[in-house]
């Protein structure tokens, strides 16, 4: 029977199933300091040690600071902070990682940049973390998903997890972008189209010839989002450009191996004729760049577009939820977006902090200037090789003297848990993934974008059509 | 993990949908190494009129009165009732901690985010997915009646309004075996562990790049 690469890639992985509940093999252990430490000390209060410490891949990014590193540890002013990274940098000494980029490591990043850097992360295997952007992965043919602490206790003590085959949707975008158009903006036009519950319960495949012609970055940015359209995994057929951009990586096959790897990985698409539980389609040239309006990655529009009218809601419970979002927002119905301005900008996250991302925003920043109203323009890298290629390449250059500050890498003020974050009604164009209430700091406003939308914003004050500047 | 069979609570409502785990509990207080003490701090930013941070002693704290946890007759709650897609966003489990260590045992919505979901199984809660109809009945019921308990029960796969009408949920058979006896995942799982290594074995002659 023709089977779609989910059924591939989970098939492959049952241990064992009964009624419907198997147990499936995990091939890759990502880990960082946020979601790990209750695991380690779930271990050591039963005695027991990972099943597997070569599948262990760790590193330190939520709470990490992106500037002061010259003062190290010590420089983390929040003892909370300070005493979780460091609890991780003793649990791995403890129990064994096959590798570990701690604070400050040249290779330090954001677990979902530096797990494909490396190479750690490979098509047809199967991959978990303890952060739900764990999604990123699938964009090389891998079935990857976030996964609860206890989870992550339950895969370092077993090597498995209990699972449920998810249903399988089909999200096909077909057509060519248009200029200034990214995968950020597809991932929002499909939340758009699904809403943030869309995708619940299922596993997506983004198909299409947008998706073959994106790059591993777009990819990797698309599949990151499918949480936000509800879906643990997203993923992304093989093809030359995952095994081009694999290829060479310190933790990928070499030799003899690769040969066969390639010819396995190969395989990784879905067969002819293969049933999805559901469809969704888009058209290419339907997607203009985007900007979320309110509190949820749904609450989106095109660029040109206005803050949707009450009269648009579909039911009492969407009025009321936008509503909410109105006044946490400050923002009144039909406002038109390029209408409203900003204080901040945040350019990183797991979704757009790649040496793409950071080279698509310093092309729109290259010669210009912040807007005298944006109080801060925040460039933070997506690991310390991200951060590296991009000051061999200068954009560190490019961005400082537009007026942006180039910072150390981490997740930073995509979620706020170290010093970087919005004050109370703070305005910000962000690439990152989660517009949630309070989600870059308490009152904090935020509206996701691209990485050129951001950057574009960045030097105007409020939004523009990016497709405008040149 | 302790057991849930059955349980008469008080019902609380949330009306709204989409509620993430950010709103349950915020950043701040992941980064506690502990997994206990989140209840006092969770839907922090909704029930406090401050801005809360780990450490503060939240019973000094400004409570946000227009915050429906924050009415009296919601105190001592252990039903929460809300909206579709309840608990999306982030994966922290520190959220069913939290709403466990508030108190709640059973939150009862219209769906659920896939990862809150089975979290709330790994913690002794049980999360329960009625019609957006029963949904509505249910909170017009909540809003006229003070006091207003639902009797839930496991085994069965019912809850019953104080009026005696009953509804029926669903619930995968293997979490409900391990929540009715409130069974440890990782022992459940290291039965299998023969089978684990025999799987392991193929997988690592099949593909050996795996395990480098």
């Amino acid at each position: 029977m023709a089977k779609t690469l989910y059924d591939k890639l989970f098939d492959s992985h049952v241990v064992t199933e009964e009624n419907g509940t198997a147990l499936i093999y995990i091939d890759r252990h990502l880990v960082h300091e946020v979601t790990s430490p209750q695991a380690f000390e779930g271990l050591r209060l039963a005695g027991r040690k990972p099943w597997r410490i070569s599948s262990i891949v760790a590193t330190a990014d939520h709470n990490t600071p992106t500037n002061g590193w010259d003062k190290g540890l010590s420089g983390i002013a929040d003892p909370v902070a300070r005493l979780q990274i460091e609890t991780l940098s003793d649990n791995i000494r403890e129990f064994g990682a096959k590798a570990y980029f701690p604070f400050m490591d040249a290779r330090q990043g954001i677990v979902h940049v530096v797990g494909p850097e490396q190479g750690a992360t490979l098509p047809g295997m199967t991959v978990v973390c303890g952060d739900s952007h764990t999604s990123t992965h699938g964009a090389f043919g891998a079935l990857a998903h976030g996964i609860g602490t206890s989870e992550v206790e339950h895969v370092m003590a077993t090597q498995c997890l209990v699972q449920k085959k998810s249903k399988t949707m089909h999200v096909v975008v077909n057509g060519t972008l248009g200029k200034g158009v990214t995968a950020k903006d597809v991932a929002l036009a499909i939340i758009g189209k699904t809403g943030t519950a869309g995708g619940n319960g299922y596993a997506i495949e983004f198909a299409g010839s947008v998706i073959r012609n994106m790059s591993m970055e777009g990819r990797m940015t698309l599949c990151n989002m499918a949480i936000e359209a509800g879906a643990r995994a997203g993923m992304v057929a093989v093809d030359d450009t995952t095994i081009n951009y694999v290829k060479g990586r310190p933790f990928a096959p070499k030799a003899e191996q690769w040969d066969a790897a390639v010819a396995y990985w190969n395989t990784l698409h879905s067969d002819e004729g293969a049933q999805f539980d559901a469809t969704v389609t888009l058209d290419a040239k339907d997607i203009q760049p985007q900007v979320t309006w309110g509190t949820s990655p749904e609450m989106v529009v095109g660029v040109d577009g206005k803050v949707p009218s009450l009269d648009l809601a579909k039911n009492d419970v969407q009025r009321g939820d936008w509503e909410r979002a109105y006044a946490y927002m400050g923002l009144t119905p039909n406002t038109p977006i390029n209408q409203i301005s900003i204080d901040k900008v945040f350019i990183g996250s797991c979704t757009n902090s790649r040496i793409e991302d950071l080279r698509a925003a310093a092309a729109i920043a290259k010669g210009k200037h912040i807007a005298p109203n944006v109080k801060l323009a925040l460039v933070v890298p997506g690991s310390g090789l991200v951060k590296a290629q991009a000051e061999q390449e200068g954009l560190d250059k490019i961005f400082t003297e537009a007026g942006f500050e180039w910072r150390e890498p981490g997740c930073s003020m995509c979620l706020a848990m170290n010093a970087d974050r919005l004050a109370p009604g703070e305005r910000c164009a962000s690439t990152s993934n989660r517009n949630f209430e309070g989600r870059q700091g308490q009152g904090g406003r935020t509206h996701l974008v691209s990485p050129e939308m951001a950057a574009a914003a960045a030097v105007a004050g409020h939004f523009v059509d990016v497709r405008d500047l040149s | 993990m302790q057991a849930f069979t059955q349980l008469n609570g008080l019902v609380a409502p949330l009306d709204r949908a989409n509620v993430d785990t950010d709103a349950i509990i915020p950043k701040q207080f992941l980064k506690s190494i502990k997994r206990s003490g989140f209840g006092p701090n969770a839907f922090d930013e909704w029930r406090y009129l401050d801005q809360g941070e780990p450490g503060m002693d939240n019973s000094k704290r400004p409570l946000n009165p227009d915050f429906v946890l924050n009415q009296s007759r919601y105190q001592g709650a252990s039903v929460l009732l809300t909206r579709e897609n309840f608990g999306c966003g982030s994966s922290r489990e520190h959220a069913p901690w939290a709403l466990e260590d508030y108190g709640f045992k059973v939150i009862i919505a219209s769906s659920f985010a896939d990862i809150f979901f089975n979290n709330c199984f790994k913690n002794g809660m049980l999360p329960i997915v009625l019609s957006a109809d029963i949904i509505d009945v249910l909170f017009n019921q909540v809003a006229v009646n003070p006091g207003y308990k639902l009797d839930v029960n496991l085994e069965a796969q019912t809850i019953t309004t104080p009026t005696g009408e009953s509804y029926a949920f669903e619930v995968d058979a293997f979490r409900k075996h391990c929540l009715l006896n409130g069974l440890d995942d990782i022992g459940l799982t290291m039965q299998h562990q023969d089978k684990i290594k025999a799987f392991e074995l193929k997988h690592q002659q099949s593909q050996p790049w795996l395990f480098n």
